[in-house]
């Protein structure tokens, strides 16, 4: 079935042809490569790891940053790429918001000279791939009490600890590790084959099954110290990482959006109850898509201006804030309505909807939980902060 | 090998058509177009063509401004230059007159290798890539699958009825209308988009080209467009009746005489 956009206010206009080539093209790669697909990778629980080498061929990975192969797009084209990635499947998006935002950036920002073009340019072909060990199992609101430890020693960084809830985990080739040091945080890069490393897929997941999840245990890895990130030092340093997948996810959160709004839209008005008439004849009905259409368009123009603040320079980490948590909620909440508007139906994974709304119950935690986003904005607010 | 291939923007294939109130055309303002199926394929196998036997891959299209996004798409996917022939004072769904203006367009060129898709996803008449060839006085062949260069020309694999194909050598240059599915067609890269906008889009008037209005005016080529309709419902059923005998003779009567079909 062909997909139906939103684009009630005529924001592509606003685009440039190159932008929307980008978006068209990566819809089209969606459609034809993602969608058929992803029922099967979900009842799997299995990211669909065959589909990176065509992401690194079509320049999907390493977003906004240039040189080293990277594509150097500009923020509109990264966010409209995020959008139909995940208008696929979130888990889909997450593999290429990881890779771009949470491996290449802090490695084309922090890194050396040697460990950008050993990495990026595999990173951004889809030869090698790489996660991000920020989060702990007691820490993830509050990654400052992390207890994962590097010790400078006379021939490298000895790391030890767990990093839980990592995406990519066991696919990785190469793992971005924050970790305690005697000079406050840093971040390191870990090889996978190196001694004392191991990702544990974690399972029983019934969000996010067609993307990898897992446990990195760090038990007295030694890696040397080209591998230390020279520039990454300090907890801002990978919050900084966060700010630019917070930018992608409030994007990606559209997409998810549009295709469960398309789903119900064209299933309500060929579902007939009551005297012969469609359901989408009903006033309920009707309010549900209104509600639908209004929070797409309001997430479109959201998104759309945080995109242009970025690309300006203007962009701030509580803009960002208040479009993840608004971008993100109403797309769960869209998913929510749409599952409902499926009936019975609607509980089968022959639709989309309710593996879109199990996604972004995910989503709506990750990268910031909504509540920390919320908290974010009260700081800018008031000035006060209330995290603890 | 300098191929040219012909493309057209059509809207996309499950549009919602609605016909104006005076029956001229359709609501083009609603619509969202594409590149016609079959092009895309062309353009995919003078690619394949190219990376093969080295050369220039040209596209060649017509139409509004809107057109444009789908030369970007092209040259995005590695052609190497297009030709835009901008028809803003004039437009016909004649072939006849279409392949009168793309032929003044191509034979400065001097291609070696001319492909156009089968035929339009939108009029479907099939009959602008062959009559094209007759313009441009080159032979053709339609329905195309399979191109295989040789030393003094090509060798085509063609499309027969009925699961049946056929092979024919053809000298250079030439024209083959292409037809959908032959093979895997290439997704546009981010790099080949962004290469795209430096590559060069000639625009072409119809003075450009040596016509003037008088060569594309409607009615020119003796094809009268009358209008655009839904296709009028009729439900005729006609019940014979009598012994068996007399009913095969009626039947035998109007299916020569009414239906004319034998």
């Amino acid at each position: 079935m062909n997909f139906h956009p939103v684009d009630f206010y005529e924001i592509d206009s606003l685009l440039s042809d190159e932008e929307r080539l980008i978006r068209n093209t990566v819809r089209e790669f969606v459609s034809a490569e993602v969608i058929p697909r992803i029922r099967g990778a979900y009842r799997a629980g299995e990211f669909p790891a065959d589909l990176v080498p065509a992401f690194g061929e079509l320049g999907l990975l390493g977003g906004t940053l240039s040189g080293y192969d990277c594509p150097g797009l500009n923020a509109v084209a990264y966010g409209l790429l995020n959008q139909e990635l995940e208008r696929g499947d979130s888990g889909v998006r997450s593999f290429v918001s990881v890779q771009s935002s949470l491996v290449m950036y802090p490695i084309h920002t922090f890194g050396s000279e040697q460990q950008k073009s050993k990495w990026l340019p595999l990173l951004a072909k889809g030869e090698a791939i790489g996660c991000f060990g920020l989060t702990e199992a007691d820490f993830g609101s509050n990654p400052g009490g992390m207890r994962t430890r590097a010790e400078k020693k006379s021939d490298g960084w000895l790391l030890t600890g767990n990093k839980m809830w990592i995406t990519n985990g066991t696919l990785a080739d190469i793992a971005v590790i924050w970790a305690r040091t005697a000079e406050g945080v840093q971040g390191f890069l870990v090889e996978k084959e190196t001694s004392g490393f191991t990702a544990k897929g974690i399972h029983g997941k019934l969000s996010l099954r067609a993307s990898d999840t897992a446990e990195l245990i760090l038990d007295n890895c030694l890696i040397p110290d080209e591998n230390r990130l020279p520039e990454a030092t300090g907890l801002k340093k990978a919050l900084m990482c966060l700010s630019q997948a917070r930018f992608g996810i409030a994007w990606g959160a559209i997409g998810a959006a549009m295709a469960c709004y398309d789903e119900v839209v064209e299933y309500t008005k060929g579902r007939v109850q009551f005297d012969d008439k469609p359901i989408a004849s009903h006033q309920l009905v009707q309010e549900k898509l209104a509600f639908m259409l209004t929070e797409i368009t309001k997430a479109q123009l959201l998104a759309f201006r945080l995109a242009k603040l970025k690309e300006q320079g203007r962009i701030t980490n509580a803009q960002i804030s208040l479009a993840k948590r608004n971008n993100v909620l109403q797309a769960l909440e869209i998913a929510r309505l749409a599952r409902q508007l499926l009936g019975a139906n609607g509980i089968l994974d022959d639709y989309q909807s309710m593996r879109h709304m199990c996604n972004l119950e995910t989503v709506l935690t990750y990268e910031g939980t909504h509540d920390i986003h919320t908290l974010i904005l009260g700081h800018e607010i008031t000035g006060l902060p209330a995290y603890s | 090998m300098k191929i040219i291939v012909c493309m057209k923007q059509v809207p996309v294939k499950d549009s919602l058509l609605k016909i104006k109130d005076d029956n001229s055309w359709v609501h083009e303002d609603e619509l969202n177009y594409e590149i016609n199926e079959s092009d895309h394929y062309a353009l995919e196998t003078a690619l394949r063509l190219k990376e093969a036997h080295g050369g220039e891959v040209v596209i060649l299209t017509m139409g509004p401004e809107r057109v444009k996004e789908a030369i970007k798409q092209g040259l995005a996917k590695g052609a190497d230059r297009a030709l835009y022939i901008n028809n803003a004072d004039f437009t016909s769904i004649d072939p006849m007159t279409n392949a009168k203006v793309l032929a003044a367009a191509i034979s400065p060129e001097t291609p070696d290798l001319v492909l156009a898709g089968l035929q339009t996803d939108d009029n479907g008449s099939g009959q602008t890539g062959v009559i094209l060839a007759e313009n441009l006085g080159l032979p053709h062949t339609s329905i195309v699958m399979e191109i295989e260069k040789l030393d003094n020309g090509i060798k085509v694999k063609r499309e027969l009825e009925s699961g049946w194909f056929q092979w024919i050598e053809l000298p250079l240059p030439a024209l083959l209308t292409i037809q959908s599915g032959i093979n895997q067609i290439r997704y546009a890269t981010i790099k080949g988009i962004m290469m795209a906008k430096k590559k060069e889009v000639k625009e072409l008037a119809l003075s450009d080209l040596g016509l003037s209005g008088a060569d594309v005016a409607a009615g020119s080529t003796g094809l009268d467009f009358q209008k655009v309709y839904v296709p009028e419902k009729t439900k005729q059923a006609l019940i014979l009746e009598g012994d068996p005998k007399d009913v095969a003779e009626q039947l035998a009567d109007k299916l020569k005489n009414e239906a004319k079909v034998f």
